[in-house]
């Protein structure tokens, strides 16, 4: 045996070792990952005696699906998903709108004082949201919008910071020939903006909106400041006072929990690649 | 005399000047794409920072105009026993966390780097806690916890160790938190450190190899240093997020018990919303900014040791 045969075989095991303490270290993150999910909808389907059983059953049999007709219909959960899909909604094409037309100023549009304040525009992403929300908070009173959902996506049509920034990186990637060529057929700006530059944003455009949904639907910190009335509560919401008012009502809370999880899963399990893309930018953005 | 007349006809000019700039179309369309963002940026994000930095200054309810009190506030944060506990538990809980979820998460990318089957797969598994709502999440780490029937100490029971009281306890339920927010970030600080690792040239590495470079020493001295730009982002990432926990100690525990969970922004909804102190609660805002302001600064001056922009 040669010299290089020792070498290349050891190197063969050393490759093989580190495949195998990849695939050990994912399985075993995996299952912690998952494991949580499987207890919340396992106990989301067991009778209040089931749930306090010791040592558990790892298997709700049979499961108690009333508890979920009990919790839309009785504390309502229906009238909070149809809250947070409105709220959620409104909010996502407010900003995917508002952003992706003022991304197209600061893109494609030579003003005065863009630069300037474009920079003042990324300033805003630095200030932490709690130092603002008093004053809005003051100021949505006065005008006799607390206790309704418009602070909770009006905003979002006055254009998001970090929704511009994403938009105009990927507008200023899509060539100037096509906006010469579409002015040269007599487009106006307005014109470039809709037929040209949107459609050719759409992966840009659908990772913004999914994380702009992602963070409404999720957000419960507008919503406890804001909504009083229980026929207003989204899902985050009502799942705090619910939990708050029967804390050992926990297959209702798990529940309660599943509901809230289920819509944003089938969105993500459908749009993963933009999903995950859009999150990790969010993260670059910095 | 001409001297006049030329300041006069050269301001006319200017005016004129000014007014063909304006009536310059780029601007008009720039004014067109723009301003709606000017006119939010002014109502909800800088007019409010003003707002608040006034508010900071007086003191009242959200019915009443606020009475003037000077730095009043600020003086009050400083002996403010709860403000500090706030303080020390988000310390704690940065210290705690940090760390710990960057190893995991950084070993958990270098073996979803390894060009294994089912990774997409994977990814979506690691992902779900970043998607679910923090609200869902506390509600069922507070069952998961609970005491006496949780399926923690129930499975820790099965190992032989008898579980602690962990929301219940002082001494446990922060600890309780920092677990479960390491579960949560370790998918999204994964994808960060991927999209970081997938960025680093195989050409390093090959060189490396030719150099008889073994993968400990093809890690220490090539991913390491590469990738330290995105170890940089997620530490500064973690620390501005680590600040600003709320949901979890509003959810779980109100703070309790003893305050042993409260958090700077739990102390600052608490003060404006259910005690209306909306003077104070913005003061404590500005510090919460300021503290933030300067750890990120810090962070930035600091990067230049350890931090390499090669690439």
């Amino acid at each position: 045996m040669t010299v290089a045969t020792v070498h290349s075989r050891r190197r063969a095991i050393t490759l093989v070792l580190i495949k195998v303490i990849a695939y050990v270290l994912i399985t075993i993150t995996a299952v912690s990952m998952i494991f949580p999910f499987y207890w919340m909808v396992t106990s989301s389907l067991k009778t209040e005696v089931e749930i306090f059983q010791v040592p558990p059953k790892w298997l709700p049999l049979p499961p108690q699906w009333e508890n979920y007709d009990y919790v839309l219909n009785t504390v309502n959960f229906k009238l909070y998903t149809l809250n947070s899909f409105k709220i959620a909604i409104l909010w996502t094409v407010g900003v995917v709108v508002s952003s992706s037309w003022a991304a197209y100023g600061f893109a494609r549009v030579r003003f005065w004082g863009r630069e300037t304040l474009f920079l003042i525009t990324l300033a805003a992403m630095m200030i932490p949201g709690q130092v603002t929300m008093i004053p809005l908070f003051l100021v949505f009173n006065k005008i006799g919008w607390v206790n309704t959902h418009q602070p909770l996506w009006v905003p979002a049509f006055f254009g998001s910071a970090f929704g511009i920034f994403l938009i105009r990186q990927y507008f200023l990637t899509i060539p100037q020939e096509l906006m010469d060529a579409a002015k040269i057929d007599g487009c106006s700006h307005f014109g470039i903006y809709w037929r040209v530059m949107m459609p050719l944003a759409k992966p840009a455009l659908a990772s913004l909106a999914l994380l702009a949904f992602m963070g409404s639907w999720n957000s419960l910190l507008g919503p406890v400041i804001y909504l009083y009335d229980e026929s207003l509560f989204t899902l985050p919401l009502g799942l705090t006072r619910f939990s708050g008012m029967y804390f050992t009502y926990w297959a209702y809370s798990m529940a309660g929990a599943t509901i809230t999880v289920i819509p944003i899963l089938v969105v993500f399990l459908f749009t993963q690649q933009y999903f995950v893309r859009g999150v990790v930018l969010s993260g670059l953005k910095g | 005399m001409s001297a006049i007349s030329s300041t006069v006809e050269r301001r006319a000019l200017g005016r004129a000047g000014f007014w063909r700039r304006v009536r310059n179309s780029e601007n008009l369309y720039g004014l067109a794409f723009v301003g709606p963002l000017v006119i939010g940026l002014i109502i909800f994000t800088y007019g409010p920072v003003i707002a608040a930095a006034y508010l900071s200054l007086t003191e009242g309810d959200y019915i009443g105009t606020p009475a003037w009190v000077g730095l009043a506030n600020y003086g009050r944060i400083l002996q403010d026993e709860l403000f500090w506990r706030a303080i020390g538990n988000t310390a704690y809980y940065v210290i705690g966390t940090l760390p710990t979820g960057m190893a995991l998460s950084l070993a958990l990318a270098l073996a979803m780097n390894q060009k294994l089957r089912g990774i997409v797969f994977y990814r979506a598994i690691f992902f779900l806690p970043t998607i679910t709502s923090a609200v869902a999440i506390s509600l069922l780490w507070s069952w998961m916890y609970n005491p006496e029937f949780g399926v923690i100490n129930t499975l820790l029971e099965k190992l032989g160790i008898k579980g602690p009281g962990w929301l219940a306890s002082t001494k446990w339920a922060l600890p309780a938190m920092m677990i479960m927010s390491v579960w949560v970030g370790l998918g999204y600080n994964m994808l960060l450190f991927l999209a970081g690792l997938q960025g680093i040239p195989t050409e390093f590495y090959e060189a490396a190899e030719i150099d008889g470079a073994g993968p400990w020493r093809r890690f220490m001295h090539v991913t390491f240093p590469l990738l330290s730009p995105t170890t940089f982002m997620i530490a500064v990432l973690s620390v501005i997020g680590g600040f600003q926990v709320f949901e979890y100690s509003f959810v779980m525990t109100h703070g309790g018990p003893l305050w042993s969970t409260l958090t700077v922004v739990l102390l600052i909804y608490m003060r404006a919303f259910e005690t209306f102190e909306m003077g104070y609660a913005s003061a404590l805002a500005y510090v919460l900014f300021a503290i933030i302001l300067v750890l990120t600064l810090f962070q930035f001056r600091g990067q230049s040791r350890w931090v390499h922009y090669e690439l």
